[in-house]
């Protein structure tokens, strides 16, 4: 059986759904980060699988992909500190909790 | 004299003139009242002189566009420095060059903030010139916006009264109408598909009669808006009422203009089956205006009020000459514009003196003030006789005009029209009558008649009111050249 | 012809000159600035003199005219000029003698007032504009004119501003002759539009052209007449000039006796070839002046303010002369206004005389005025002989040939309302005279201070009765050199002859009511009380003016301020209310909405996936096209 793009599309998008599913649901910050980070893989396959089948002679997606991972890390570092300080005022790192941002 | 000034960018400098003024600003102290009021006055009456050159030295036997300045400014989409005028241009721009002038010297008293006030002031004043000078309608939108946005502030903060309601007001109907416009000028833009925001070039275009048709409303009530077009005229008796002095005769004497002006170069020139088509409804509308604020004023007793309404009324006569599809008509309707231009800014001048005085605008506090102060009762009766249509001054010849155009059109309509002379004389002598004849009140002995500035800036404004009252010929040939072409577009279908 | 050009440009221009002068400079200077007034009018008054030679000379047919232009509009234009014909110089000889003597008259009369050169200023003022009219040879120029006397008068009734009554009284004549202007102006719309001038002479060629459908030459007819309804004061806007007594008597006599109320019938003379072109609109003025003349008769009987007696007494003599214009008598209707404009003049600065003696208006305190006032007394019997129409006096001539006009005209009821009017008329002049000068002095007071007017105010009485003994010679019937032969309507001037039976039955109708005056005020043979005591409510009804004026208010307060309430209540709570409701919808619908965002950064999350999801689906439905991106099938 031969890899065709589908199935890396297949791939990303259950990833994606995934890391959705675990954002929406999750209660912990900390795993919602972590579901944030599915997500940016899921992206990633895609721009390496589409940059692979479609332009095989161009990096655009391999760039692309490098630019995502050091992003992800710059956004989980971000992520954790913000998450840090709220447990530090609030005790709690419970995403049903956090609602100071509202009217 | 024409072709000497066609050499040096007469307009540009014109605009620039209240702009300086306000870098000049920038640069004194806030607390030096007097240089600050002093600079504003040098330069817009820099300005007025300036105005008044291009009045005399426009050549309107050859009438059409002069003193155009065209460069290329964003030509990818076909934004152009386009600066001409017409006779309608050059008679409002020499009206922005009075009621400015006659502005800042009436605002002379001011204290609070004077340098920030006079900076939007002028900045207003810019975007008003601006607007009656170019031929881009993408520099048009952009000064009209000008011209509209330092209101919110100007009122908001030197107001009186419920000044912060009156100020949201008006700038949200005022940014309601700029949307209408803004979507008017962009749907032209597309239309066209010639690239371009010139209006010489839009103006040979021949726009679809559909397009026409829906365009034609956009365009005029966001116009509309601003000249207090019925029922969207609530903005103008709050605004006016709240606003300060300076600024109330800015706004009715000059910003209202905008407003007509645009109804008149855009809606009904470059569409002229939509306006065809439209025009009937238009002059029910303005019919309303005429009337109903001219008896909505008669019950009224906050003498500004009484004015706002009065403006409603005569805002009416100018949009009625633009919906009388005729050459007598359009020019009855600028004349009126330059007409009620001065007389409601001597108007709101003289409100803003005598409340200055009396603290207090409600006509039944106020009795017999021509005692202590006759010269100010002299200029608010002869203003109000202006305003009634009495000949010899500047309203008779506008609202005449404007009857006599209008009449070939819409001959029943403008019968019922003229009723408002009866309604307004009404008016009018009752607030004479109450608040500057008949026995005075003791408590108001002391009060002092016009200060120099003050009678310098009544003199201005009613020089002018009589010059046109009494000798129109010249005027009025310019205006007339200048509508002749919309009339000659409108008629031609 | 230069000459002319010239001279009648100066007639007006002259008293404006005045006017400006006074303003500008001499306000300060009261003597100064009434002697320019006065050697202004003058100068207009003989340029006058020389225009009426000129024009005896040139006879009937001649006129002169030339404009100038003011507003051109494309095929609109709007000139001034001069017309100098018959009918001007008569109205040019009216206006600037009677307006000289009342400046002469005023000196004395206004001397010691603060605003002496003010009230110069605005009387030069009303004489140009009041020339501007005579001189008008267009429609437009007649209603800028027209306006300016109306404004003219609203000064001058108000020129005693701080009093209350004035204040009242100068807006109530601006704004109810207002109401027949707006008729005038309507009228100049129509007709301008359909002959696309302004000019008499055009619009008369257009007319004998046949152009104008009769219909609506009707229509153009009354509105314009109803200008001059407005300013000649005809019933049902007669209602501004007894009001507009509050003014100073010289005014009175200038504005609201002499010139500026005569100034609608010299409207209807000067426009008489478009009223006569339509008979249903000579009906209507004939009927309507007959009308105000006797209804304002009536009302004169009652008064006992010497200057609203005479202020009714002008209503029906205004009256008369539309009767007059009415029925077509062009000429004698404008004779009676030139006879009119003399002895009312003389009886309203002879009433002013007695006023400056005693300080009151009001006849039941005067009484044997005339021993201490002989040449005022004089004067005034004078012209009350003459306003009732006793041989040989000028108003004799004038009413008479109305009559004899009225007369042949066929018009029997409009005849018998002119000779009760004449009884009527002959009956309360001679009741304010006997009141006034005769018999005792009711108030002691008053007559103790009462004295005879200096000489600046007698001289223009004598002169005035003069003239109103001798103007009525120049239209005696049947001469060769008459006011007639000269003054006249169309190619040939109307037949004139003597009518004794008119001459007799009216002088009898004269004298019997003197006779009844006498009996009444004089020998008391007839107890005045009694007569009103008999009458009751008709006296009530007369000496409050019918109430008119109390349903004017009524209708005013209880239908225009009704409405005009109502239109600012629309305006604050429909208008506004709607704009006010589309901001508190926004308001409110925020305050809803803003309840979604809860703060919950997931549920941030879930509507903005499933906003996403939403917008893929509908673009998948919309364009089935794009799945294929997907897989690139």
């Amino acid at each position: 059986m031969t890899i065709t793009l589908a199935h890396y599309v297949v791939l990303s998008a259950l990833l994606f759904a995934i890391g959705i599913i675990g954002i929406l649901t999750r209660r912990n910050a900390i795993g919602i980060l972590m579901s944030l980070e599915l997500l940016f893989n899921a992206a990633a396959i895609n721009m390496v699988a589409f940059s692979k089948y479609l332009t095989p002679s161009e990096i655009y997606g391999d760039i692309f992909t490098i630019f995502i991972i050091a992003i992800a890390a710059a956004e989980s570092v971000l992520g954790l500190a913000i998450i840090l300080a709220m447990f530090r005022k609030r005790e709690t790192v419970n995403a049903d909790e956090m609602n100071i941002m509202k009217y | 004299m024409a072709e000497f000034l066609g050499n040096i960018p007469f307009l540009t400098i014109i605009y620039l003139m209240p702009l300086c003024a306000v870098i000049a600003l920038f640069f004194i102290p806030g607390t030096n009242h007097k240089a600050v009021k002093v600079v504003s006055l040098v330069f817009s009456v820099l300005s007025f002189i300036m105005s008044l050159l291009l009045f005399i030295s426009y050549d309107y036997k050859k009438g059409g566009l002069q003193f155009v300045e065209h460069f290329d400014w964003i030509p990818a989409i076909g934004v152009n420095y386009f600066m001409g005028v017409n006779g309608i241009n050059v008679a409002l721009v020499l009206l922005t060059g009075i009621i400015i002038t006659a502005g800042i010297l009436a605002s002379w008293d001011l204290n609070y903030r004077p340098k920030e006030f006079f900076i939007l002031l002028l900045m207003l004043t810019t975007g008003v010139y601006g607007v009656f000078m170019t031929y881009n309608l993408f520099l048009f939108f952009l000064f009209y916006e000008i011209a509209v946005l330092p209101m919110y502030l100007l009122i908001g903060i030197w107001g009186t009264g419920d000044k912060e309601y009156a100020a949201m007001k008006l700038t949200l109907y005022l940014l309601v109408g700029s949307a209408l416009i803004l979507a008017g000028l962009l749907g032209i833009y597309f239309a066209t598909g010639l690239h371009t925001f010139d209006f010489d070039k839009i103006e040979q275009f021949a726009f679809d009669p559909t397009f026409q048709k829906i365009f034609f409303p956009i365009l005029f009530v966001g116009f509309g808006i601003l000249a207090a077009l019925w029922p969207f005229h609530t903005w103008s008796p709050d605004g006016h009422a709240s606003a300060p002095t300076a600024v109330s005769m800015l706004h009715a004497g000059v910003l209202m203009k905008l407003g007509a002006y645009g109804c008149l170069i855009i809606p009904v020139w470059l569409f002229p089956i939509g306006a065809k088509f439209w025009l009937p409804v238009v002059a029910v509308m303005t019919l309303v205006n005429i009337v109903y604020g001219s008896i909505g004023a008669v019950k009224q007793t906050d003498l500004k009020y009484i004015v706002a309404y009065s403006s409603v009324s005569h805002m009416g006569v100018v949009l009625l000459g633009i919906a009388g599809m005729n050459d007598v008509a359009f020019s009855g309707a600028v004349f009126q514009m330059v007409s009620h231009g001065i007389m409601t800014g001597l108007f709101f001048g003289l409100i803003g003196m005598t409340y200055g005085r009396t603290h207090t605008r409600d006509i039944h506090k106020m009795h017999g003030l021509a005692k202590v102060m006759p010269v100010l009762a002299v200029f608010f009766a002869m203003t109000g006789l202006c305003s009634l249509g009495l000949p010899g001054l500047s309203g008779f010849v506008a609202e005449l005009t404007t009857f006599v155009g209008v009449y070939k059109t819409f001959p029943v309509w403008t019968i019922i029209a003229v009723i408002s002379i009866v309604v307004t004389a009404f008016y009018v002598l009752r607030v004479v009558q109450i608040v500057f004849l008949g026995p005075l009140d003791a408590e108001y002995k002391d009060l002092k008649d016009a200060k120099f500035t003050e009678i310098a800036s009544l003199s201005i404004l009613m020089f002018f009111i009589v010059l046109f009252g009494v000798y129109p010929f010249y005027i009025m040939e310019l205006i007339h050249g200048s509508v002749l072409p919309i009339a000659a577009k409108i008629g031609g279908m | 012809m230069e000459q002319l050009n010239v001279l009648g440009l100066a007639i007006p221009a002259l008293p404006l000159l005045a006017f400006l002068l006074i303003t500008a400079i001499t306000a300060k200077k009261k003597m100064l600035s009434a002697v320019l007034s006065i050697s202004c009018i003058f100068a207009s008054f003989l340029i006058s003199v020389y225009l009426l030679i000129l024009q005896l000379k040139a006879g009937h047919g001649a006129s002169y005219e030339f404009s100038f232009p003011w507003l051109f509009l494309g095929d609109v234009k709007m000139s001034l000029g001069i017309l100098i014909n018959p009918l001007t110089t008569v109205m040019l000889i009216v206006v600037t003698t009677v307006s000289m003597l009342v400046q002469i008259y005023s000196i004395g009369y206004m001397k010691g007032d603060y605003a002496f050169s003010r009230f110069f200023s605005y009387i030069s003022l009303f004489s140009f504009s009041m020339l501007g009219i005579v001189v008008a040879n267009n429609l437009i120029q007649m209603y800028i004119f027209w306006e300016l006397v109306g404004l003219c008068s609203y000064l001058l009734i108000g020129f005693w501003w701080f009093k209350p009554e004035a204040a009242e009284a100068s807006k109530k004549a601006f704004i109810v002759t207002r109401f027949g202007d707006f008729g005038f102006l309507v009228g100049i719309l129509i007709l301008s539009y359909i002959t696309g001038t302004f000019n008499f002479a055009e619009i008369q060629a257009q007319i004998n052209a046949g152009l104008i459908s009769p219909g609506l030459l009707t229509v153009i007819a009354l509105l314009l007449f109803s200008g001059a309804v407005g300013k000649s004061a005809q019933f049902p806007l007669h209602v501004w000039l007894p009001d507009a007594m509050e003014g100073p008597t010289p005014v009175s006599a200038l504005i609201h006796a002499a010139t500026m109320v005569a100034a609608g019938v010299f409207m209807v003379a000067r426009l008489f070839g478009i009223f006569s072109a339509s008979p249903h609109a000579m009906l209507v003025i004939a009927y309507l002046g007959g009308f105000t003349a006797i209804f304002a008769a009536t009302i004169a009987l009652t008064q006992n303010d010497i200057k609203r007696v005479l202020a009714f007494s002008t209503l029906s003599q205004l009256g008369y002369m539309m009767l007059a214009m009415g029925i077509g008598g062009y000429t004698s209707g404008m004779f009676h206004l030139t006879t009119h404009a003399f002895f009312k003049a003389l009886l309203f600065l002879g009433a002013g005389s007695v006023i400056h003696a005693v300080h009151t208006n009001d006849i039941q305190l005067m009484g044997g005025l005339h021993k201490k006032m002989p040449i005022t007394s004089i004067t005034f019997l004078i012209a009350s002989l003459s306003i009732a129409g006793i041989f040989p006096l000028s108003g004799f001539w004038s009413k008479d040939e109305i009559l004899v006009n009225i007369m042949e005209s066929g018009h029997m009821g409009l005849y018998y309302v002119a000779a009760a009017t004449a009884f009527l008329t002959a009956f309360y002049m001679f009741r304010l005279y006997l009141m006034t000068f005769t018999g005792k002095p009711r108030d002691a007071h008053a007559y103790e201070h009462a004295h005879e007017s200096p000489l600046t105010m007698t001289v223009p009485l004598m002169i005035l009765a003069v003239l109103s003994i001798v103007t009525g010679f120049a239209g005696i019937p049947g001469k060769e050199q008459s006011f007639y032969n000269f003054l006249f309507f169309g190619a040939h001037p109307h037949e004139t002859h003597f009518n004794m039976g008119v001459a007799l039955s009216s002088s009898a109708i004269a004298v019997s009511g003197i006779a009844l005056a006498l009996l009444m005020y004089a020998f008391g043979l007839i107890k005045p009380e009694a007569v009103k005591n008999a009458s009751g409510p008709l006296y009530k009804l007369s000496y409050n003016k019918y109430y008119i004026d109390e349903i004017y208010m009524f209708f005013i307060k209880n239908g225009f301020f009704v409405i005009a309430s109502a239109v600012k209540w629309f305006d604050r709570h429909v208008v506004d209310g709607a704009v006010n409701l589309v901001a508190f919808l926004c308001r409110w619908a925020g305050s809803k909405l803003r309840l979604t965002v809860n703060g919950g950064v997931q549920s941030y999350a879930l509507i903005i996936f499933g906003g996403l999801v939403f917008i893929a689906a509908v673009f998948a439905v919309w364009n089935p096209d794009a799945l294929k991106l997907l897989g690139g099938r």
